[in-house]
């Protein structure tokens, strides 16, 4: 037995789990742990705030599947991870967030930096732990670990007092098997059930408008070479949802692209019309179905997902498979190459009726040589990095259209905070990716309202030379809700108008990063082409857009898909709005 | 086959609106119990009652819970109990043979020897118990299921209640119907 500091002792567990990276900001309760890291054998990044630190620590999950580790001080410093917890539990991200805490003998007292995290924070982790002896520290850590990475992930939250972190104490690592038996409660269910299984294939031979709709458990499961071959196995068109783009490819024939209130029309038509839908670790989210009660009205649905409460909780299926989806799927496989039918000639007019959907409206906006349209400044970004950069995206129009515009082939590819809509997330999602994945390019496409929510870490991606390219889609407005203030408040445009701006160029610089700027089409290529050639800091291109373009397709809130605005409004012309089905 | 038809709306299934008894097994953790009731009030299930307490088996927790909603909703309320960390075993009771009981104990105003008298011919009828007196009070242990306890303050209620509290339910499975059942169904 090890005799050590409690402080050591989490350094020596983040050593044990394999962490090669953590971010965090020092505090008063945290201090002992910090002077434990700056011996420890990994990198540790200090960011300018905690919320911050919690999205890079998202966004390297994200990028590489590892479970990310974010430090944070007691107090001002746990609550300031509140947003980035969130943020990760709606997406089932894993992460392992380790806060300092008063020591015990304050602990409800009120005292200096003193705050409730362990209630504050247990909506929005998969779990959370004080510790109250160290002789449960080791154990405590590694369950963290171990609940935040496997099952449905999430964030998971160890709140440990200082005076925990400076007592010494003769300690063992606890092994993988101890780790699985101190949680009797927790058996994450792996393999589907073989009999309902058996009932997907048969639906799937059945079917004449089967489309598959794909979420983000099928990344976070590594499931995309499975959806791959189930797709073109059965012949069956494949939509994804925000959180599953890159699962399958975008390029593929048989890729409809995204679904929801701004899928394309022909994924929104397919799903419509469709008469089975296979979803897979996507948990049918209200801006997937619009209106529920008119979502796929004719579709029976086998859903697949690790989460049984993600089951028929919005909406009723018929063949329900509790599993992890790249092991449910690698069994309908086998299952439905043991009876194969003529795959090819059961779909052909249902992927002939697809393919007269997409011609009839693809994906599209008005193109423009005087003015920068949004859009423009996505495929370019697409092109000069020919389709295989990493993008992190904040939260608005700008998101929609990176989902749109470009087209993501390979998983882990698209980062965006999906379920909670975290404005300020792309940035620093960013650079935890780009740390994570040194090998990519990877780009932040931000608006200027959600960026300037976390702009004071471009001092963490210069102090660490992380070259991250930053996109800024310049609308000088909130730009999602001005549309919807167009759209459906008569075009009141209430506390929208980012009236007051920093010169983002010059911000940039005074960062110590490189600022570039594009006010005319004409200049985007050069732009882009100027930041890829910068490795050793973070670019910042601010492109001067179009102000009032809108995201369309849109499925306005609560609709269904048949009442979906198609095309944009011309001057003195009413919004067109489409009447379909 | 470019007209498609289809229906204008999904089949929705039929609203059974019921009340359910839950029982759930935990792990007796600091702060388990914040954990349920977070979880009721921040997914806005309605609890009507929840009993908590320690069982035989050293820190294993029995917490029962009752509570009003459709199928649907109580299936959700039963996967996210199952979901946390700390539930060893949650069960939907309410169709299996069971025995219900709750406590109560009633503090009543007595008027004077009539009222008493009836009082007790109440108390006496109910099987409860008279556990406390004063000059102008009785205070009343009564044991039994929902509808026997309502029934008794129904029938006290004219007379003055001053003060009452209430357990809520607590439940458990008849281990003669259950010896009926498979084992597989006994021990999921």
């Amino acid at each position: 037995m090890k005799k050590k500091r409690g402080a050591d002792i989490v350094v020596d567990v983040l050593i044990h789990e394999g962490v090669d990276t953590i971010f965090g900001l020092p505090g008063g309760a945290i201090m002992e742990v910090y002077d434990a890291l700056f011996d420890a054998p990994f990198r540790n990044v200090l960011t300018r705030h905690e919320q911050a630190a919690c999205h890079m620590a998202d966004g390297y999950a994200r990028a590489t599947g590892k479970v990310g580790v974010v430090i944070a001080t007691s107090g001002p410093g746990a609550t300031n991870l509140v947003t980035g917890l969130a943020t990760a539990y709606m997406d089932s991200i894993p992460l392992v967030a380790i806060t300092g805490q008063v020591p015990r003998h304050y602990i409800g007292t009120d005292a200096f930096q003193e705050a409730d995290v362990i209630g504050i924070t247990r909506p929005i982790t998969k779990h959370n732990f004080l510790v109250t002896d160290i002789k449960d520290l080791p154990l405590i850590l590694r369950q963290a670990f171990y609940i935040a990475r496997t099952g449905r992930p999430g964030p998971v939250l160890v709140d440990i007092p200082k005076d925990i972190t400076q007592q010494v104490a003769e300690y063992k690592i606890p092994t993988d098997e101890e780790v699985k038996e101190s949680l009797p409660g927790y058996n994450p269910h792996i393999e589907g059930n073989p009999i309902q299984i058996k009932k997907a294939a048969e639906l799937i031979r059945k079917a004449t408008r089967p489309v598959l709709y794909v979420g983000g458990g099928a990344i976070l499961s590594d499931a995309a070479e499975e959806i791959y071959k189930l797709a073109h196995l059965t012949q069956i068109p494949v939509t994804t949802t925000n959180m599953g783009k890159g699962a399958f490819p975008e390029t593929d024939p048989l890729a409809l692209h995204m679904l929801g209130m701004h899928g394309t029309y022909y994924a929104n038509m397919a799903v419509y019309h469709s008469d089975l839908l296979i979803a897979v670790g996507a948990r049918f989210d209200d801006r997937v179905t619009g209106k529920i009660s008119e979502f796929a009205p004719e579709a029976k649905i086998i859903h697949i997902d690790i989460d049984p409460a993600s089951i028929s909780k919005t909406i009723t299926v018929d063949v329900p498979i509790v599993g992890d989806v790249k092991n449910v799927l690698q069994k309908l496989i086998k299952e439905l190459e043991k009876n194969p039918i003529e795959w090819i000639a059961a779909r052909e007019s249902w992927l002939k009726q697809i393919q007269e959907w997409k011609e009839k409206h693809p994906l599209n906006y008005r193109k423009s040589d005087k003015i920068i349209k949004p859009q423009y400044v996505i495929e370019e970004i697409y092109n000069i990095t020919n389709g295989d950069a990493i993008i992190s995206a904040g939260v608005g129009q700008h998101q929609m259209w990176a989902a749109m515009f470009y087209k993501y082939s390979y998983p882990r590819q698209f980062l965006n905070s999906g379920g909670l809509g975290t404005m300020g997330f792309g940035f620093p999602a960013a650079v935890g990716a780009k740390i994570g994945r040194p090998d990519k390019t990877v780009f932040a496409i931000e608006g200027d309202g959600s960026f300037i929510m976390n702009v004071q870490d471009l001092a963490t991606a210069v102090q660490y030379r992380v070259p991250v390219k930053i996109a800024i889609i310049n609308n000088g407005f909130l730009g999602m809700v001005r549309q919807w203030q167009q759209f459906f408040y008569d075009s009141r445009y209430a506390s929208v108008c980012l009236s007051v701006q920093p010169d983002f160029v010059k911000l940039a610089e005074s960062f110590g990063a490189v600022g570039l700027r594009a006010t005319k089409p004409s200049e985007v290529r050069e732009v882009l082409a100027k930041a890829m050639e910068i490795n050793d800091r973070p670019v910042l291109m601010d492109f001067v857009v179009d102000r009032e373009e809108n995201v369309l397709p849109m499925v306005p809130a609560g609709k269904s898909y048949r009442e979906m605005i198609l095309t944009p409004k011309q001057k003195g012309e009413a919004e067109t709005m489409y009447l379909v089905g | 086959m470019s007209e498609i038809k289809v229906l204008k709306e999904r089949p929705q299934p039929e609203k059974k609106i019921g009340r359910h008894i839950i029982t759930v097994k935990v792990q007796h953790n600091f702060g388990v119990l914040a954990r349920i009731t977070g979880l009721f009030a921040g997914r806005g299930y309605n609890i009507e009652s929840l009993t908590v307490g320690r069982t035989h088996e050293p820190n294993i927790a029995r917490i029962t819970i009752v509570v009003d909603g459709d199928e649907r909703v109580i299936e959700q309320i039963i996967k996210q109990l199952r979901k946390l960390i700390e539930t060893l075993r949650v069960r939907d009771i309410t169709e299996i043979p069971h025995i219900e009981r709750e406590l109560a104990l009633i503090k009543i105003h007595t008027e004077n020897d009539r009222t008493r008298d009836e009082i007790m011919r109440l108390v006496s009828i109910f099987r409860a118990k008279v556990v406390d007196v004063s000059t102008d009070t009785y205070t009343v242990e009564i044991t039994g299921d929902e509808d026997k306890i309502e029934a008794f303050i129904s029938l006290i209620k004219p007379f003055g209640i001053r003060e009452m509290a209430r357990t809520g339910t607590l439940a458990m499975v008849r281990e003669s119907a259950a010896s009926k059942m498979s084992l597989g169904e006994r021990f999921d």
